[in-house]
């Protein structure tokens, strides 16, 4: 085929595409969200979902936001010790992890290790004809399946950014009050100084859509797989990518109306 | 149960998979679906039961028709089919007997030792009695076709639909799926509807044969009369023969391609 002709081509598969996957997001979300509310509500679902999501990942967030607490009193550290200002270390760190840091590091690890498990165990579930198996015994995959990790994710990811929040700045007090020298009851003051419920609030709040956002992704590309192993495998790459992006976006987009919403 | 497929078409992206596909199964009869893999036989019965709907046409289950049910007429009709799927499809994140008493766990209230007793008399009468604690992948493939068919069994169906019950299994195993299809028929006096492409198993268990081809029913009759088809394509398929008009048009096809 011509060249011209395919480049437009290709120009319209991509934009079917994303049609495609903006129109059965939002289908899907709008069928969870109902459902969640309608009767019979099975909570140990609910729970066996919150186990994996939430307290499952609790190394792998307590290791990367300890770190991410470290690194950053390291860097601000460099500036700061040229201004002779140590001490704001403290409100540097703790503003910065609990408005941003926090919550997007929190919710790209979740992504990365939750997102991605969920799509190849959907995705090979739909290759192997079990979710047609959960729709002939009369049962809605998406409240068997969706609903609970759903739930799971938008209750659990404000609870590991809580935590991340607190591994975070306790990382920063260890290096400032081992390293720096500066006292322990002075950093403590300080950071709490700092921070103002609104602060806490901005930064939970928005961790609840990112929530929302892995757990639509994750099962979307998991019922959407086609071909196979091959397929799953995709699908999954798919599901961290889009998550990243749509998280990343969405963050964006909390941090600009709390900015005028709360001045 | 009966059964009225009318005119159903359904296409795939462009590929037309059914291609105003009709056929009656009465109650209690058991039909057996032949035709090449891939031609659409799992499609159809999938319609059946309404995990696809048609592009075109109507398909009829005891006179209601199957893409206008609500959600609660859609239930209570699946209550009433088993699914036997081709690789299973057994739940593996449960075990067989929870995969088993799926069904009557999530919609029906009964109580824990009537819910054992049904599980352990399903596996039992597909003679897998005592594996109820274990779990999927610890069976061979011939197990868990067994073990999805105590799956359907097990909500006491009206209607079990076998999406090629014999495939991949030895022939020891098949024949004895075979004799299990024969005497739930004659037992259960349940309406059967098997998809396969293996003749004996067609032979065995059928009273009658229907053969799907390029998306329609091309032939419908008793075993007797399928056998004795003059039907160039179905004579060529019962016999498994290399030369034939079905070899032809995809040779045919395969260089209009090129």
């Amino acid at each position: 085929m011509k060249m011209p002709q395919q480049f437009f081509i290709n120009i319209g598969q991509k934009v079917f595409y994303f049609l495609y996957f903006v129109g059965g997001m939002v289908n899907l979300a709008s069928q969870t969200i109902y459902l969640t509310f309608m009767p019979p509500y099975k909570k140990d679902r609910i729970m066996e979902q919150a186990k994996k999501a939430g307290f499952d990942s609790l190394p792998i967030v307590s290791l990367v936001s300890l770190f991410i607490g470290f690194i950053f009193a390291l860097q601000t550290a460099y500036f700061m010790q040229r201004m002779g200002s140590e001490i704001y270390i403290a409100s540097l760190v703790a503003l910065a992890l609990v408005r941003e840091l926090g919550p997007v590091i929190t919710a790209l690890v979740v992504a990365g290790r939750v997102g991605a498990a969920i799509t190849a165990e959907l995705g090979s579930m739909q290759v192997t004809e079990q979710i047609d198996a959960l729709e002939t015994l009369a049962t809605n995959p998406i409240k068997y399946l969706v609903v609970p990790r759903f739930v799971a994710l938008s209750l659990m990811l404000p609870l590991l950014t809580l935590y991340a929040d607190i591994i975070g700045i306790f990382g920063s007090y260890l290096i400032c009050v081992y390293k720096l020298g500066i006292s322990s009851g002075m950093y403590i003051h300080v950071t709490f100084d700092a921070l103002l419920y609104k602060d806490l609030f901005t930064g939970l709040l928005k961790t609840v859509f990112f929530g929302m956002i892995i757990a639509f992704v994750s099962c979307f590309e998991g019922f959407n797989v086609e071909g196979g192993a091959e397929g799953v495998g995709q699908a999954t790459t798919r599901s961290v990518v889009t998550s990243f992006i749509l998280i990343i976006m969405c963050d964006c987009f909390f941090t600009a109306i709390f900015y005028f919403l709360f001045p | 149960m009966m059964i009225d497929i009318q005119g159903v078409s359904k296409s795939f992206g462009t590929h037309k998979v059914l291609n105003e596909a009709s056929l009656k199964i009465e109650r209690g009869t058991t039909c057996v679906i032949i035709g090449r893999s891939g031609c659409g036989k799992s499609v159809l019965l999938k319609h059946i039961v309404g995990i696809l709907h048609p592009d075109q046409g109507k398909v009829f289950v005891d006179g209601k028709e199957v893409s206008c049910l609500n959600e609660a007429g859609m239930n209570a009709l699946r209550m009433k089919i088993g699914m036997v799927f081709q690789g299973g499809a057994l739940f593996d994140s449960l075990t067989v007997g929870e995969n088993v008493g799926f069904g009557l766990i999530e919609h029906r209230k009964i109580g824990q030792r009537e819910l054992l007793e049904r599980v352990e008399e399903s596996l039992c009468m597909v003679g897998l009695c005592g594996i109820a604690n274990l779990m999927p992948s610890e069976l061979s493939g011939g197990m868990k076709k067994r073990v999805s068919l105590a799956r359907a069994l097990c909500i006491k169906p009206e209607l079990i639909l076998y999406d090629e019950p014999t495939t991949g299994v030895d022939p020891i195993t098949a024949a004895s799926i075979n004799e299990l299809i024969k005497s739930l028929h004659d037992k259960l006096q349940v309406t059967s509807i098997v998809v396969t492409h293996d003749m004996v198993s067609a032979y065995t268990v059928a009273d009658r044969i229907a053969m799907l081809y390029q998306g329609k029913i091309i032939a419908d009759g008793s075993p007797q009369e399928i056998q004795s088809s003059t039907h160039p394509v179905v004579h060529q398929f019962i016999n498994g023969l290399a030369q034939g008009p079905i070899t032809e048009t995809l040779d045919h096809d395969s260089r209009i391609k090129q």
